[in-house]
């Protein structure tokens, strides 16, 4: 089905079951610890053995000798793979480095080596007795250090300019220049990568962790160099990827080599310290904001420009792109500078471009707004626009930024803020903070396979993944919605590369335009089991378990399957209205902070987000994914930074007690507010994204709100306290 | 292994596995090793008895196993999870005799006559545990990883309210401690959520000891 026409009315706007808050249907199964994870197929492959990973001790240079024999001679081990007795092995497009080093080695705790053995106390004690001789290489490790050095990514994204940027900001009686930096970030899943490899013949099964069945399949088909219709990759449950999981990895390449090489199904988990600096990260940057505005707050230049680094043939953080889209203006730049690092490979993590784009944006519209003596929200909705500021002739399919910024403003209570510093309750000084929150909503092509069998139960088959995300609920409501059943009639079976290739979980693109490819063949079921009732398919309509034609002809789903299961088959293809229309997703993030004034801890006291993103299919897991974003939102601000070693080139903070994320302590209540929003232009289903809208802006929020309650901006994120100690006001200013 | 072998001080000990991590009490295994591949001994297996969620499990277990390992891969009871294996994100927690405990910590082998109960002890899908169940209608959870850990943490940590044991945010270490947000967040602070479901986890956590469920 193809999707290149506004969305008319249709069965979905029935909202019996799609748009209401919904229990996920996974539940309980995950609350017992039932749903099989990728390290706990046991049923899947009897016997399996055990191989664990060995990283590089160098970040670059060459493998000089490798003394694997007193490894291979150890108790239990069956086999010890590394580059030499690999096999010739190919890299798929996604990857940047190669997933198996050696000799080459390109970043730290790259795999060199798997160690396999009947256990996994075994293989891990015999990992250690690998004797490895490296031969150093220099290499860029300071990003600041290489930025002159950095050149545009024209593939990437080239540099935008409209009008004159240079002309009007230095005509502007108003302007802002200020500098800001965002640190590397783990994605930090709670799931490591995992993977159980079997081998029937030269055919391949990986039950694996994986947001992207069908890269992960191409892609390991490239690197085995094998045809894919020998490969099937399958991940039902997923314990959280946040782009970590959006491409092939080690520990899946690792196991099929290892099985292939005992003729045994073996699983492998990346360990939790090398995962840090094996698997991909969100890159640094350095940024740098212009703004130039009339007196009457009025922008009229805009310059952006970030830099970051990358492994050589890697790619830049897009950390400008929302500023193409976000403000009106008539004068505008940005440009993106990437240069050649030699840290573990950067690559996408949740809202990549935006998150730490909009960390630094959103800080400088703060600062501005300050310096135009205008209220934080007020600046924001007076330099809002409906239209592409870059091409005028092209407007947003909906766009209610400056609702989001009102209706949060009055429900957080904004009017209640002071002036910098002057709001104290004991040893805490408070604050609050705004931010918008803007991300675009990508469309990808989805198909979907439905049965209804002879009980009236429809089954979904789709190769799309659930990764928090709620994929399984909001595609069951949506099957049920089609065919007029009840939840409970509705089977979802996701993340299996012997379905049908989905949209995946990326870029917030998965659940409206997974539910598509799930309306697409519902839509075809729909006509098969009106022609076995004898109803023209036009007059058809579905509810209660039941088909009915005009006249009251009709009967149940279950009747309609009786003589042989009904199966239906679609995808839907996404046509130019992306192109047409501006698609985004927006909200507005309020915060609250208090600031000890001794120590200068930052506690998040209240956080409140306003979004407008579409159709919200399912309100109760929605709002869990933007509580969820909000959090790692609190984290970006306030504690994760991977600290580089710049001597030997690594990530020092390598596990979950160095590198710090978010905690039950740290999170105060948090409120989400959906406005009532349909977007025809963006799919059947009228929906967009949530999941990475959630985090965009959240950063600068709690920024603004730390310079709220301290006066003291700091520009160097995350905002931890040795930051904020120097310049906080002195007892007696205190008053 | 004799208790006898293990007779030395803390003081020798640590001499002794600065000098060598090899010889450390185990000379029958150690006598047996070529002299070249001094570390790789074989494993040095002990017969353990674990009650797991009411079941009596005799094995003979590899000593450096891990409690998680043994639930994991022996056992295969895959709700308990290895986020970590580190102490540091709480996604293993089981209850060890009522407490609650990071499974990944914890040799097997110090379990001799234990009662474990996991994920898998408390309830069923078709019969949930008032806390899962609370977890489901709360959306506690996303991914669902480190879910089976918040609940038997949850578990463990309502029944340290209930004996009276205070935390970092318990105002007066002698009163009884209150059933607050503040006091459930401080308490379940070693267990990690990065999908970032602590709001709907204190609230589901929160509806169960307040006997809503």
């Amino acid at each position: 089905m193809k999707f290149d026409q506004p969305a008319q009315s249709n069965p979905i706007d029935q909202l019996k079951v799609v748009g209401r808050a919904t229990d996920r249907i996974d539940g309980p199964l995950k609350t017992t610890g039932t749903a099989p994870y990728a390290y706990e197929q046991y049923q899947a492959a009897a016997n399996p053995a055990y191989g664990y990973v060995v990283g590089a001790a160098i970040a670059k240079g060459r493998i000089v000798a490798m003394d694997a024999g007193e490894a291979r001679h150890a108790p239990g081990v069956l086999a010890v793979i590394t580059a030499d007795n690999a096999g010739k092995l190919g890299k798929g497009s996604r990857n940047t480095a190669a997933l198996l080093g050696g000799p080459e080695i390109q970043h730290y705790h790259q795999a060199i080596a798997l160690v396999v053995a009947e256990t996994l106390e075994q293989a891990r004690a015999a990992a250690q007795l690998l004797r490895v001789d490296y031969a150093r290489s220099p290499g860029a490790y300071d990003l600041a250090a290489v930025r002159d050095t950095a050149t545009e990514p024209a593939e990437a994204m080239p540099d935008s300019r409209v009008g004159d940027f240079d002309g009007a900001y230095a005509r502007a009686p108003v302007k802002l220049d200020a500098s800001y930096s965002t640190p590397d970030q783990a994605h930090a899943m709670m799931e490591p990568h995992a993977t159980l490899a079997a081998w029937e013949g030269d055919k391949l099964t990986v039950w694996t962790a994986n947001q992207m069945i069908a890269w992960a399949r191409t892609d390991l088909a490239e690197t085995l160099g094998l045809p894919e219709d020998k490969l099937r990759v399958v991940s039902p449950y997923i314990g959280g990827g946040f782009g970590g999981k959006l491409f092939l990895r080690a520990d899946v390449v690792l196991a099929a080599l290892g099985a292939r090489a005992i003729g045994r199904p073996v699983k492998v988990a990346l360990s939790r310290p090398l995962m840090f600096n094996n698997t991909p990260h969100r890159p640094a940057t350095l940024q740098r904001i212009r703004l130039g505005a009339e007196a009457d707050g009025r922008l009229t230049a805009i310059a952006h420009e970030s830099w970051s680094g990358d492994l050589r043939g890697g790619g830049p953080e897009l950390a400008v792109q929302q500023t193409r889209l976000l403000y009106a203006g008539a004068n505008r730049l940005t440009a993106l500078r990437l240069a050649v690092l030699d840290l573990p490979e950067g690559n996408a993590m949740r809202a990549p471009g935006e998150a730490p784009g909009l960390m630094a944006l959103e800080m400088a519209m703060d600062e501005m707004a300050e310096k135009l003596g205008l209220d934080p929200v007020a600046f924001r909705i007076l330099n809002d626009t409906q239209v592409d500021p870059e091409k005028p002739e092209r407007p947003f399919s909906q766009r209610r930024l400056a609702d989001c910024l009102r209706s949060g403003a009055e429900r957080f209570g904004w009017h209640a803020r002071r002036s910098p510093g002057s709001r104290r309750e004991g040893n805490w000084l408070i604050g609050l903070g705004v931010a918008a929150a803007f991300r675009n909503n990508l469309v990808m092509k989805s198909g979907a396979r439905v049965r209804l069998d002879r009980h009236g139960i429809l089954t979904v088959e789709t190769d799309m993944t659930d990764i928090g995300t709620g994929s399984y609920t909001v595609i069951a409501q949506t099957a049920a919605e089609m065919l007029g059943l009840p939840l409970d009639k509705v089977v979802v079976r996701l993340g299996d590369s012997d379905f049908p290739v989905s949209a995946g979980s990326g870029g917030q693109w998965g659940a409206n335009s997974a539910t598509a490819g799930v309306y697409a063949a519902c839509v075809r079921l729909r006509e098969r089991v009106a022609e076995r009732a004898g109803i023209p398919p036009a007059e058809a309509s579905f509810a209660d378990g039941q088909v009915r034609g005009g006249g009251g002809r009709g009967m149940t789903l279950a009747q309609a399957a009786a003589e042989g299961e009904l199966v239906a088959e679609d995808s839907m293809e996404f046509g130019d209205l992306d192109k047409r229309y501006q698609q985004s997703t927006f909200g507005a993030h309020f915060v609250e902070v208090a600031v000890d004034y001794a120590t200068a801890e930052t506690r998040v006291r209240r956080m409140l987000a306003v979004c407008a993103a579409g159709r919200i299919l399912n309100p109760k897991s929605a709002r869990s994914q933007v509580i969820g974003a909000m959090t790692m939102g609190v984290g970006a601000a306030l504690m994760e930074d991977l600290h580089i070693d710049k001597r030997q080139g690594f990530f020092v903070n390598h596990d979950l007690a160095g590198y710090e994320v978010p905690v039950h302590a740290d999170i105060p209540a948090q409120e989400v507010v959906f406005l009532d929003e349909t977007d025809p232009m963006s799919s059947p289903m009228k929906a967009k994204g949530v999941g990475e809208l959630g985090i965009c802006g959240v950063g600068a929020a709690v920024a603004n709100a730390i310079y709220n309650a301290t006066g003291m901006r700091v520009r160097d994120y995350p905002i931890t306290l040795d930051k904020l100690l120097p310049g906080m006001p002195e007892r007696a200013e205190l008053g | 292994m004799e208790a006898s072998n293990l007779k030395l001080s803390r003081r020798e000990l640590l001499v002794m596995s600065a000098a060598s991590a090899t010889m450390m009490a185990m000379p029958a295994v150690a006598a047996a090793q070529s002299a070249s591949a001094g570390r790789a001994r074989p494993p040095v297996n002990a017969p353990v008895a674990l009650r797991v969620n009411g079941h009596l499990h005799e094995l003979e277990l590899d000593t450096r196993s891990s409690l998680l390992d043994v639930l994991r891969e022996r056992l295969q009871l895959g709700g308990t999870k290895k986020g970590c294996d580190h102490g540091q994100c709480g996604a293993c927690t089981v209850l060890v005799n009522g407490r609650r405990i990071n499974s990944c910590l914890t040799l097997a082998v110090m379990h001799q006559g234990d009662e474990i109960t996991t994920i898998e002890g408390l309830g069923t899908p078709q019969r949930l545990h008032p806390l899962q169940a609370a977890f489901v209608r709360h959306d506690g959870y996303q991914c669902g990883y480190c879910t089976p850990g918040q609940i038997c943490s949850a578990v463990g940590m309502l029944a340290e309210i209930e004996a009276g044991v205070p935390s970092h945010v318990s105002a007066d270490l002698e009163a009884r401690p209150l059933l607050s947000a503040a006091e459930i967040r401080e308490r379940m602070s070693g267990n990690l959520c990065r999908c970032g479901a602590y709001a709907n986890i204190v609230d589901a956590i929160t509806d169960v000891a307040e006997g809503k469920a």
